[in-house]
């Protein structure tokens, strides 16, 4: 078990840390801290905070849906859940691309002079190939988090409870928000958390779906991806390191999560 | 003059698809009362219970609480008190914060809330309790507080559903005396659901017997237990043999077995010959199982007392009659 996540953990993670701090000081916290990567971090963390939030609130609905109400095709729509998963994100990154563009299903409402689009004004709103794409990319590859944590402990809460809510007096939506959802955050917030750890690490689909232009949609992964092409292992490496401290941080917090959850639970 | 009212059920029934749940069904339970619903699981009595709360609806009749027609009226607004088998504790919440749930979502000011949350853990004796979780008490403790949930909120009404049964044997005896001496006490108007004879002798005044949908028999542990109106109630309200004569079934208790060792000199009983087939003794009374000629066993329960003056052997030859015993023509279908 030791060595297993020595190999598979640890060795790659402190061969990272070798790297970037093999630098001078000086020169990590130039990189670390230049006006791309600063730009990079922002437009990542803002945006996979706003799709993991996304998440958070449709996720939590889904698995609703899905544990109290029975419906034709069910089962489909749960096994489909996982789809975000199982796909390679390249064609995650296609297809969303496809669906978003100007031309496509769903770019075409938002389009230069679609009802919707002028609302945006003249241009319309620009889907794929700018930061909506790359919002859109994050939530799809980060969907099933939410759901798949929220839907066990809904599972597990017994109709009786809310029931002995009603005997009390209390109307549908306040047994909802007294006796539902207190429960739920927890796992809600765990959902998010693991859901924002995979939309800030997200590369794949959001290369393919952004224009990928500094200061405008270039997320961190990309400006990695981007280093390495130009044989900067250094600036590669320090990039990760930043994003490295960023789930760490992240894990932390999930951890209080967990154990305020267990505590309460 | 106005009398205090109870519970009115009157001709309802209620189907879940095919299987009717409870067939037209005519309840009266006294304002004050401590009622039993006691039947077999399937019986009808949870959904009655249910019916009554009004977490379901009525296909067809009516139901008046405290005189009110109630039968459409919302669960939220007919002031009752549900204590679920399960206990449905608010897991999230402290036991002070499940019992003052009710006062808090009615907007009762805090420091009213608190005096009496302290009143009713108080009497629930759990005092010191208060700021546990649910999951730091033990099933009893955890009934308890559902108890004391339901009764905050001064219901005109209180229902329980099977209270004990998920708890030991141990905690449920105690659990029972202590219902009993609280109901004394509050006096709301109460009615609970078992499937235990013992548990409905014990706690209730008031016993309505239910099986397949319908209303069996009503009346006072006494009067079902010694004038039990059909053969499903004679069999589900304590032990009782059924034997085979003629064309009649006969039921008797086992403690109105009357074992001799002579066959009786008064003409016209009925006697019948048996052997000691098996004798367990249970240290307050001594249970003799008995073998007849014809085939049929038959189970006598002794007092010590009874069993020492015989001082009866398996193998034993002895006679039987009974004190008493209820008969039933043999097509009488259960």
């Amino acid at each position: 078990m030791v060595l297993y996540l020595l190999l598979m953990l640890f060795l790659p993670i402190l061969t990272l840390f070798a790297t970037g701090f093999s630098l001078p000081p000086d020169r990590f916290w130039s990189i670390a801290t230049s006006n791309l990567a600063w730009a990079t971090y922002g437009i990542t963390i803002s945006l996979a905070l706003g799709s993991a939030v996304c998440n958070g609130v449709f996720g939590t609905l889904v698995a609703w849906v899905l544990v109290r109400y029975d419906f034709p095709g069910k089962k489909l729509i749960d096994a489909s859940i996982d789809i975000p998963f199982a796909l390679p994100t390249a064609v995650a990154g296609v297809v969303l691309t496809t669906v978003y563009s100007e031309n496509g299903i769903l770019g075409r409402l938002f389009a230069p002079g679609s009802p919707l689009g002028s609302l945006w004004g003249e241009e319309g709103l620009r889907l794929a190939f700018a930061r909506p794409g790359v919002f859109i990319a994050m939530t799809f590859v980060s969907l099933p988090f939410v759901i798949r944590t929220v839907q066990p402990v809904l599972e597990d809460m017994e109709k009786e409870v809310e029931e002995a809510a009603w005997c009390l007096g209390a109307s549908p939506a306040t047994t909802f928000w007294y006796v539902i959802f207190p429960p739920l955050i927890p796992s809600i917030l765990t959902g998010v958390a693991l859901a924002f750890s995979r939309a800030v690490g997200e590369f794949g689909s959001v290369v393919i779906i952004a224009a990928n232009l500094p200061f405008d949609d270039m997320v961190s992964s990309v400006l990695i991806f981007q280093r390495l092409e130009q044989f900067d292992y250094p600036g590669a490496t320090v990039i990760g390191i930043m994003m490295l401290f960023l789930s760490v941080a992240l894990l932390f917090v999930i951890n209080l999560l967990q154990n305020w959850s267990s505590k309460s639970g | 003059m106005e009398q205090e009212l109870g519970i009115s059920v009157k001709n309802v029934s209620k189907r879940f698809g095919d299987f009717v749940a409870v067939d037209r069904v005519n309840l009266e339970i006294k304002a004050g009362g401590l009622a039993a619903l006691l039947g077999p699981s399937g019986s009808g009595k949870s959904t009655l219970l249910r019916l009554i709360a009004g977490l379901e609806l009525p296909d067809e009749g009516q139901i008046l609480l405290t005189g009110k027609d109630s039968t459409y009226e919302q669960v939220q607004d007919r002031n009752i008190g549900f204590v679920f088998q399960h206990y449905a504790l608010f897991k999230h919440m402290t036991v002070r914060e499940n019992i003052g749930f009710g006062l808090r979502i009615r907007r009762v000011p805090h420091k009213q809330i608190k005096a009496r949350v302290d009143d009713l853990l108080e009497l629930v004796q759990l005092r010191g309790l208060g700021d546990r979780y649910p999951h730091q008490l033990s099933g009893g403790q955890r009934q308890r507080v559902a108890l004391a949930r339901a009764l905050a909120v001064e219901p005109k009404i209180l229902l329980l559903d099977e209270p004990f049964s998920a708890l030991d044997a141990q905690v449920r005896k105690d659990l029972r005396q202590w219902l009993r001496r609280l109901h004394e006490e509050v006096h709301v108007t109460t009615v609970f659901v078992t499937h235990d004879q013992e548990e409905a002798m014990e706690i209730a005044d008031h016993i309505v017997v239910m099986n397949k949908g319908k209303i069996e028999q009503e009346g006072t542990p006494a009067q079902i237990y010694d004038h039990p109106a059909t053969p499903f109630v004679m069999q589900f309200i304590g032990p009782v043999n059924v034997m085979h004569r003629q064309k009649e079934q006969v039921f008797i208790r086992p403690q109105d077995v009357v074992v001799t060792l002579s066959p009786p000199t008064e003409p016209g009983t009925f006697t019948d010959r048996a052997r000691v087939k098996r004798i367990i003794n249970l240290g307050w009374e001594v249970q003799v199982e008995l073998s007849l000629d014809d085939g049929q066993s038959l189970m006598a329960h002794l007092s010590r007392e009874q069993f020492a003056d015989l001082a009866l052997t398996v193998g034993q030859v002895v006679y039987t009659t009974s004190k008493d015993e209820r008969s039933f023509p043999l097509d009488y279908v259960i």
